[in-house]
């Protein structure tokens, strides 16, 4: 059988949707670590290593924590996660440029420099969710579900994991868009690239 | 699903590398021969006030050897290291570029030194891989993995999946990155920068040294392509997180130890018949203590292992390609390189470390790496001869 997307989940536009679903609204005009802070405290997620996170581990835990958690004894130990985006780590990299420019003042704090790849999301969906699996992080100009499609196929075809935990993750200042997505050889959504361009 | 009953067998070939020991692989491999190292002390007073080591490339020196290239148009340092590097094999494979060939970048901080709170375009890595792959003309659009300091490894075997699902025909593997202030002071934070050249494996490590470098490789699974007399198959690899903490590895080692067994496992090899491990040796405490329990539960302490770090330094995401196609050229001629800098044993458990060069010979090689994030990556290299076409 075919992978197919099994569940999804957006956050986008103040917005939290889960398998197109709206499920949370945040104020509209507040900044994204405030409505980040709104929809943790809203999906009761729990995980005080919450608060130590740069935004872009925020946006990951918070996207797949929704997508996740009420899965839980459905989630292959092997599923592989492949996460993409366009920034990188850009407004951690900002703070320890910043902290690294102040003359005389300079000082690095490891607590951000930690956070300079954005692989380290990939770690902390791993920790959280016990994934000792396959994963890797890319960077495109822009959304790429052919990329995506051929190498999560790639994955359970070659049997390096039976599911993907695959995502678009993006953060740049209060522009954020996080569109992760379960794909699995069971029933569900046709995973192609029509359906992810319009389910992004 | 469709389980892989007669894989395509994937290739490497044509590796190359640039470091401040020399802009192509036989000045690097001649250097390691003789015993140089590309570290060096260097005194920077925007970094420390003291002076400190690291493997930094002489700038006048690679533009020069840039301006000898035919590509025009202006070009970052990294651009400029990524592009002397890929350039032999640009110029070898031109007819393959439009044939499903794709380019994997890999990289964790790019440009790192562009980044600014205003024009930050050159900082993204897709603006670096476009440049890169726009001058060789390779048309497809370029990926960049970035997964901290697995991501030159790990390069190999997305290739290699990515060709075996046909996908792909080939790939242009480059790997790169910078000896930046980001960087220095970020691991300064963490005191994890070694006062000495560093000493992987060796009782007196104290931490890293960092480098810059970049090396490019070609994947492919046409036979016919390959004019080198010695190359390799990629007969198994894996990478699996160690889902324990993001700064700091397992001490068990429990991700790489699975990264290695689910490679040795699709190479449908003995452990025993492994010749030597190119390891990642970092030289921290935690990460050579971590290597050494991995590769003592693979039953692999007995078999020469040795880490590249104290010769180029820590080069992030260019570290797995570089010491991949360093290995692979010291196993054509079948020798182990030297691990520089050990010299009293350091870890808690055996392993087969040499300062010196080892002859013997060389068929199989296999390289790790591991990083934050909790990532590792494990990748078997099979060597196969002219005949064998």
């Amino acid at each position: 059988m075919k992978n197919n997307i099994i569940h999804y989940c957006n956050i986008k536009n103040s917005e939290v949707y889960l398998d197109g679903k709206k499920l949370y609204e945040g104020a509209g005009e507040e900044d994204f670590s405030s409505f980040i802070k709104g929809v943790y405290k809203n999906f009761n997620l729990d995980y005080p290593k919450f608060y130590k996170m740069d935004g872009l581990c925020k946006l990951a835990i918070a996207s797949s924590s929704i997508l996740l958690e009420d899965l839980k004894d459905e989630i292959d130990p092997d599923m592989a996660i492949l996460l993409s985006n366009k920034s990188s780590c850009i407004d951690v990299d900002l703070k320890h440029l910043d902290s690294i420019s102040q003359g005389e003042e300079s000082y690095a704090s490891p607590a951000n420099f930690v956070y300079t790849l954005p692989n380290i999301a990939l770690g902390e969906i791993s920790i959280k969710y016990k994934l000792r699996s396959e994963n890797s992080f890319f960077i495109f100009e822009g959304f790429n579900p052919t990329f995506m499609i051929e190498y999560a196929n790639s994955l359970t075809q070659l049997n390096k994991a039976s599911s993907v935990l695959c995502g678009w993750i993006e953060l740049n200042e209060n522009n954020y868009n996080a569109f992760m997505f379960i794909i699995k050889p069971e029933n569900g959504i046709e995973f192609t690239r029509k359906n992810l361009e319009k389910l992004i | 699903m469709n389980l892989p009953q007669n894989k395509i067998p994937v290739y490497v070939t044509n590796g190359t590398c640039v470091s401040p020991m020399g802009f192509n692989l036989i000045d690097n491999i001649e250097g390691i021969k003789k015993g140089h190292i590309a570290i060096s002390e260097i005194t920077d007073e925007n970094l420390q006030n003291e002076s400190f080591y690291g493997a930094v490339i002489n700038k006048e020196l690679l533009n020069k050897a840039f301006s000898q290239l035919t590509y025009k148009g202006d070009f970052s340092t990294l651009e400029k290291m990524m592009l002397l590097a890929v350039d032999q094999i640009a110029i070898e494979y031109k007819a393959q570029m439009n044939d499903k060939c794709g380019i994997i970048i890999s990289s964790t901080k790019g440009n790192i030194n562009a980044l600014s709170t205003e024009n930050n375009e050159a900082y993204f890595l897709h603006h670096l891989a476009k440049k890169v792959s726009n001058a060789i003309g390779i048309e497809s659009e370029p990926i960049v993995l970035s997964n901290a300091c697995v991501s030159g490894i790990m390069a190999v075997s997305i290739a290699k999946r990515l060709i075996q699902t046909e996908a792909y025909n080939h790939f242009i593997v480059v790997g790169g990155d910078l000896f930046s202030k980001f960087v220095f002071t970020g691991f300064q934070s963490f005191q994890a920068i070694s006062s000495q050249p560093c000493k992987p494996y060796d009782k007196s490590r104290d931490g890293i040294t960092l480098g810059e470098a970049s090396a490019a490789i070609f994947v492919t699974k046409d036979l016919n392509l390959i004019k080198s007399n010695s190359f390799y198959e990629v007969i198994g690899e894996s990478s699996i997180n160690d889902a324990n903490h993001i700064s700091g590895p397992s001490r068990t080692g429990e991700g790489l130890f699975q990264s290695i067994k689910n490679a040795v496992k699709e190479s449908k090899i003995e452990v025993s018949s492994i010749d030597c491990i190119s390891s990642h040796g970092t030289a921290t405490n935690f990460n050579d203590e971590m290597e050494a329990q991995a590769f003592n539960r693979m039953k692999l302490e007995k078999t020469p292992v040795f880490s590249l770090k104290a010769c180029f330094g820590h080069t992030l995401g260019a570290a797995g390609l570089l010491e991949t196609v360093i290995s692979l050229a010291f196993a054509d001629q079948n020798l182990i390189p030297p691990s520089f800098g050990y010299n009293e044993h350091g870890v808690t458990l055996p392993l087969n470390i040499n300062s010196e060069a080892i002859e013997k010979e060389v068929k199989i090689v296999l390289k790790t790496a591991s990083g934050f994030g909790g990532s590792n990556t494990a990748v078997i290299f099979k060597k196969c001869t002219s005949d064998e076409k």
